[in-house]
């Protein structure tokens, strides 16, 4: 997935000089994930440069140029460290189409690893989605495949409004796929099904993906039941017809999430099936989550969601 | 060797005490004047005059209820319209904090367009979003949408003009800010930045004394704001905030090196806030009353009217004359402003995202099926203002 987000930028910086890359080793080096690899070569250092270690400056700077007719892409190197920025992110990004009546607007990416499964600890694990998809005025993506990763990339690139690009880092080298040359769309707020079913629907995003694909396989084996598989892939704004719609037709639900369950994503979709479509129901909704804890190091795999926690999520819905 | 644009700045190193003066508070010249034509003079004087009238007309519609907010102005004009009046609009972009009424005033901001975002009225360009002042301009100069959080403008302001520089054009981004704000994030990431790309920016910190009731002293333990340049590879410049002629000076200077590509310059200039921090603050727990007097004392109107009669470019009954039309035209405005509607309740759910999605078109939908069903947020003709 990594080098498809690499040749996502590429790509787009091919077609459109405005195009620049701005983060914390993303120059010569290329990234700590090499996301960056080859664009300061191919491109110039002032299109893809290196800055300060100064996450504020990163996104105020970011802002500033995306007002002034660039789009950045800024890289943030761990989303563990957006804080610094959430200001630039929540006050200013955010609200500046909004508080400006459409005379200032902010068409900035901001990409950023999350997520666990690197023993990473406390610093380099979290899933922190759910703050920004609570405010109003940005756009959550979150990639599961090298496929969409490139092509929501460019959507969101393309899109003129400031959109937080969560890369599932633990899926950046988690498998192959061949995925076309040059530039490709996919469309933001679109869901994907990954595997087809009515029988229960788990919803999933990110790196929780492959381990609802999996989880889903286990349950055709040993109960021969389908279990749709919906990678929501923009979380706001969320297509919510296609949820709903899949909770209708399917009445089982399981939510699966890496991040602390309290206010999480989860919650806000769980909430809304129960308003929108309880009468499908033929279960309790579940959800599978991190803990409501920090994130920690040496036992992170028993804190993250597994297929085995999904699995037995789905069988408990299939048989209320 | 001396650089010819930078010959001020080497005269006015770091960390120096005296603010660079041109007009001594009785209004005597004691420094070199720029050489301004007599009708550029006027104009500055006038929209220091208007802007003084504009906040106190802010002042009294707060007083007496029909606008919630306001932030006192009085005492800051020199700074507000010396800065301004260095700009060039057609290229230069401003990135403002919200004690700066004179930039757009003096930039030809109508008065009424200022006012309706005090009343937060249908033609206010933030369209209600905002509290009063808060104004977001594009024309006729580039005057970036003010945020209350503070400092944040600082590296957007180095964004906006590392654009500038990648386009090949010859804009520069003045950013404002006051002495409380050097102590923001902002405030550090933006200068860093500046210094690291040489971005074209001019660091304008209007020191007026106190954040909110904190005084200077216990905002920082440096002398003055304008050392802390230094740290950055800045150069730092302090200027008398009071004297209109010498802010134009030095922040004219300021510009022609990031215009010139020899990049950004922090300037400090020594002002005093002759009110409270907003129309809620109450400065005379804080303030010594005795301050007030002195500060009079220097008062940048005052002292820029005794220079320009007494060196022949204005009568004294051409000043009284541009003070009653001032507060005239101030008046007008507000009444102007007063009277138009409100935003319709629409405009709640627009410009949040390029397009409206789906889930705030429903909110929409609900939010105005249930208000109007109760004959609110509806105009005086009953129709619904969309």
């Amino acid at each position: 997935m990594v080098q498809a987000v690499n040749d996502g930028l590429k790509s787009i910086m091919r077609e459109d000089d405005s195009v620049l890359v701005l983060g914390e080793d993303v120059g010569p080096k290329g990234g700590v994930f090499l996301a960056t690899e080859g664009l300061t070569s191919e491109f110039g250092e002032d299109r893809c440069f290196d800055t300060p270690l100064s996450e504020d400056g990163i996104i105020g700077v970011g802002v500033g140029l995306a007002m002034n007719g660039m789009k950045p892409v800024c890289e943030i190197q761990f989303q563990d460290f957006i804080f610094p920025a959430f200001d630039q992110i929540v006050s200013e990004a955010a609200k500046m189409r909004y508080r400006s009546g459409g005379q200032y607007t902010v068409p900035m990416v901001i990409r950023t690893p999350y997520g666990g499964g690197i023993r990473g600890g406390l610093y380099h694990s979290q899933s922190g989605e759910a703050y920004f998809a609570h405010t109003a005025g940005l756009k959550v993506v979150v990639p599961s495949t090298p496929y969409d990763a490139k092509g929501l990339l460019i959507s969101s690139i393309l899109d003129p409004d400031p959109v937080i690009f969560l890369e599932p880092k633990a899926l950046y080298r988690a498998f192959r796929e061949d995925i076309p040359e040059g530039m490709y769309t996919v469309d933001l707020s679109t869901t994907r099904d990954v595997l087809p079913g009515d029988d229960a629907v788990i919803f999933c995003y990110g790196a929780m993906v492959p381990v609802a694909t999996e989880a889903a396989r286990r349950i055709k084996e040993s109960r021969n039941k389908d279990a749709r598989v919906v990678d929501l892939r923009t979380l706001m704004p969320l297509d919510e017809d296609a949820v709903l719609q899949a909770a209708r037709d399917c009445g089982r639900i399981v939510i699966v999430q890496e991040a602390p369950r309290f206010c999480g994503y989860g919650s806000e979709l769980s909430a809304m099936i129960a308003e929108h479509a309880v009468e499908y129901l033929e279960a309790p909704i579940k959800r599978v989550t991190g803990f409501d804890t920090p994130f920690p190091n040496t036992l992170e795999n028993y804190y993250l969601p597994d297929a085995r926690r999904v699995t037995d999520a789905v069988e408990e819905v299939l048989d209320f | 060797m001396v650089s010819p644009v930078a010959w001020s700045f080497d005269s006015l190193s770091f960390g120096m005490s005296e603010a660079l003066q041109i007009i001594d508070p009785s209004g005597k010249k004691v420094g070199s004047a720029p050489r301004l034509k007599k009708e550029a003079l006027l104009a500055m004087y006038r929209a220091m005059v208007r802007t003084r009238a504009f906040d106190d007309r802010c002042m009294k519609l707060q007083r007496t209820g029909k606008i919630g907010f306001s932030v006192p102005n009085k005492g800051i004009e020199a700074t507000s319209v010396g800065a301004a009046a260095a700009l060039d609009i057609t290229t230069d972009w401003v990135a403002p904090h919200y004690r700066d009424f004179g930039i757009p005033i003096f930039h030809g901001v109508q008065s009424v367009e200022m006012m309706d975002n005090m009343f937060g009225n249908v033609d206010d360009s933030a369209v209600g979003r905002q509290m009063p002042v808060h104004f977001s301009f594009d024309r006729p100069l580039k005057y970036l949408s003010i945020s209350s959080p503070l400092g944040t403008q600082i590296p957007q302001a180095v964004g906006v003009a590392m654009a500038m520089k990648r386009q090949k054009e010859l804009g520069i981004c003045l950013t404002t800010f006051g002495d409380g704000s050097t102590n923001t994030l902002g405030f550090h990431s933006g200068m860093n930045f500046a210094g690291v790309y040489g971005a074209p920016v001019v660091f304008l910190c209007q020191n007026n004394g106190w954040a909110i009731s904190c005084p200077v002293e216990k905002q920082t333990a440096s002398e003055g704001f304008a050392v802390k340049g230094e740290a950055y590879g800045i150069p730092g410049v302090t200027v008398d905030g009071n004297d209109v002629l010498a802010v134009y000076r030095v922040v004219s200077e300021a510009i022609k090196r990031a215009r010139a590509g020899e990049g950004p310059t922090l300037i400090e200039a020594v002002t005093f806030r002759m009110g409270g921090h907003s129309t809620s603050d109450d400065p005379s727990k804080y303030v010594d009353p005795q301050e007030f007097v002195e500060w009079e004392g220097r008062c940048p109107i005052r002292r820029f009217r005794a220079y320009l009669t007494s060196e022949g470019k204005m009568a004294e009954e051409e000043a009284d004359a541009i003070k009653v039309e001032a507060e005239a035209e101030m008046m007008a405005a507000a009444k102007e402003a007063e009277a138009k509607p409100v935003p319709s309740l629409d405009t709640i759910f627009t410009d949040v995202y390029a397009e409206v999605p789906p889930h705030l078109h429903a909110q929409s939908d609900f939010a105005i099926g249930h208000y109007s069903s109760r004959g609110e947020g509806v105009n005086e003709k009953g129709e619904f203002p969309l």
